[in-house]
């Protein structure tokens, strides 16, 4: 017990004080540690990057709450009869999760290149005359980045449904089938509200997931954050005021407290939302 | 009569399935299967393309007409990529035995054994669930600096040694054992040592190895954590080499595939050759959102 009690102590709860104690200071990697009220939270009302990074925020959850809260059950309710072979794709199903973050963001960096197999294909088709610039342009970018974010999340949220698609009654499913209900309608009927809870969860992890995104953004724009540096994240933010002569530990943390503040949002909702259901 | 039919198809199940839905199925997982592995695949191809072959093609071959090693070789002239390899095998392995051991105990001791504040103990750790990790990560790197940890792989390693949500889960899995069966060893004059060594730690072998992989996956897989904490480029791990790799030698396609294949296939060997402990997991409903 005594280990844990001083994980929880050293690495967790003393950094959560202390992240809102450097929020008030001047605190730079080489010295400083002045306070400085709030400083930290006035500069940030004239940064053009956090803006950025808001704004990038909300088209990751625009785009990513409503995908993956369908696709994943899509491919749950595909591998959730037992075909032969369908330990096989359940498992190839998942291996763009376990990849690390930086590994697939290399590997569609090069598939997205100018010259690489996207481009390369699309013009071979005639789709397209000139590659298009999806790792230099600022939208295209952004766009590029959610799309990762979508793939390597199909197999995560895949496994949720997959769990919860095993409480889905079996009856329920007979039951209709008997008053001649296809498919796509004991889906809807039946499939969907039987696994609506775990819809409601995932909808939540994602966007928490969307407004915690750094890997995807930073392995794509070679560090830089894109063109003129906004496409950035918040947490690409704290990560690049980390770091170096020109780094400021002090508006770090002040980001910090920040992304708290979005990120606790959907966890309140979710919390509210299942009070009224019990 | 067509109601009859309808009934002995649902309770026959998936035996019978008809051919035509059996195909339909089989086609469309092999498109999800081409959607999740092909960029894989793809980038292993490249990687075992030589210097003679055209990457850029517009007419893509996607396999290599001439298979060769070589561009493993030349990644690590490039960047220390093995040792970068064993600097990520140190991480995870201080993260996997510290999750085994300390996880294991505390969770055993919130769930088994009574002690004043216990119950304030498990809110605390409940509560820092509600952080996201990014939130305390500038602080959590003052804090490794003022242990002197800053710029070295047990830096990276520790803070992530015990994680809270660990021993949470084992808490859970201690807690599903029988409350008369412990009763009966504690009757028995078995010490608290004893009971976990003997009852506790046969029935939480799934949730210890779902725990096991996961902090290996997790410490292997890590970026935005050594990228805070690491700046001597001989120190990095293989994420952040490859990042490294990636950014500042730029250029050859075909070893940045070799580089990245490196960190992507142990990773790969080690979840599928436990695959089954985790969907095993899944199926008793071990891994609830």
């Amino acid at each position: 017990m005594l280990p844990a009690l001083v994980w929880l102590l050293v690495f967790n709860i003393w950094p959560s004080i202390n992240t809102v104690v450097l929020a008030f200071t001047n605190a730079k990697p080489l010295g400083g540690g002045h306070f400085v009220g709030f400083d930290n939270f006035t500069r940030m009302l004239d940064d053009g990057q956090l803006a950025d990074a808001l704004v990038n925020s909300i088209v990751y959850m625009v785009i990513c709450v409503p995908l993956l809260t369908f696709a994943p059950l899509l491919i749950a309710v595909l591998v959730e009869k037992k075909l032969p072979g369908i330990a096989f794709f359940r498992t190839a199903f998942y291996t763009p999760v376990v990849a690390s973050a930086v590994v697939v963001a290399l590997i569609w960096g090069w598939l997205l290149a100018d010259r690489g197999l996207v481009n390369g294909l699309a013009q071979q088709l005639r789709v397209i005359s000139e590659p298009l610039p999806f790792l230099t342009d600022r939208w295209l970018l952004l766009i590029s980045a959610v799309s990762l974010t979508v793939w390597k999340g199909l197999g995560y949220y895949m496994i949720i449904y997959l769990s919860a698609l095993g409480n889905v009654s079996a009856e329920l499913h007979e039951a209709a089938a008997v008053d001649g209900a296809g498919p796509v309608r004991r889906f809807l009927a039946v499939t969907i509200p039987g696994v609506r809870r775990s819809m409601l969860l995932i909808s939540i992890l994602i966007s928490v997931s969307a407004l915690r995104v750094f890997s995807e953004l930073y392995v794509l724009s070679g560090g830089t954050g894109g063109p003129g540096g906004r496409d950035t994240s918040m947490v690409m933010l704290i990560q690049m005021y980390s770091r170096g002569f020109s780094g400021h530990l002090g508006y770090a943390s002040a980001l910090s407290l920040v992304l708290f503040a979005v990120t606790i949002g959907p966890m309140l909702l979710l919390a509210w939302i299942n009070r009224k259901a019990d | 009569m067509v109601r009859l039919r309808a009934k002995q198809r649902g309770i026959g199940g998936f035996s019978s399935m008809s051919n035509g839905e059996k195909i339909l199925r089989y086609a469309l997982l092999l498109v999800v299967l081409a959607i999740t592995v092909g960029p894989f695949l793809w980038q292993l191809s490249t990687s075992l393309k030589g210097l003679g072959e055209d990457v850029y093609t517009q007419t893509p071959r996607f396999l290599p007409a001439q298979p060769t090693l070589g561009n493993y070789g030349e990644v690590a002239r490039t960047i220390p990529v093995w040792s970068y390899a064993v600097n990520s095998l140190i991480v995870a392995a201080v993260v996997v035995a510290g999750n085994a051991i300390g996880a294991t105990l505390a969770g055993f001791a919130l769930a088994k054994l009574r002690f004043r504040g216990g119950t304030l103990l498990l809110g605390a750790f409940m509560a820092t669930l509600v952080l996201p990790s990014e939130v305390t990560i500038i602080s959590q790197y003052v804090t490794v600096r003022s242990l002197g940890l800053a710029d070295t792989l047990l830096g990276v390693a520790l803070p992530g040694a015990i994680g809270m949500l660990n021993v949470l889960l084992m808490r859970t899995a201690f807690q599903a054992i029988p409350a008369d069966v412990d009763a009966a060893a504690v009757v028995d004059g078995a010490n608290a040592w004893q009971r976990l060594v003997h009852i506790g730690l046969p029935s939480v072998r799934g949730m210890l190895s779902v725990v096991v992989i996961f902090s290996f996956i997790g410490a292997w897989d890590d970026f935005l954590w050594p990228l805070i904490v690491l700046t001597d480029p001989s120190k990095y791990t293989l994420t952040v080499g490859l990042q490294y790799l990636n950014s500042t030698f730029g250029a050859n396609p075909r070893l940045i595939a070799a580089g990245t294949m490196i960190a992507f296939l142990p990773i790969v060997a080690v979840f599928a050759a436990l695959q089954r402990f985790f969907f095993r997991g899944v199926e008793e409903g071990a891994i609830k959102g």
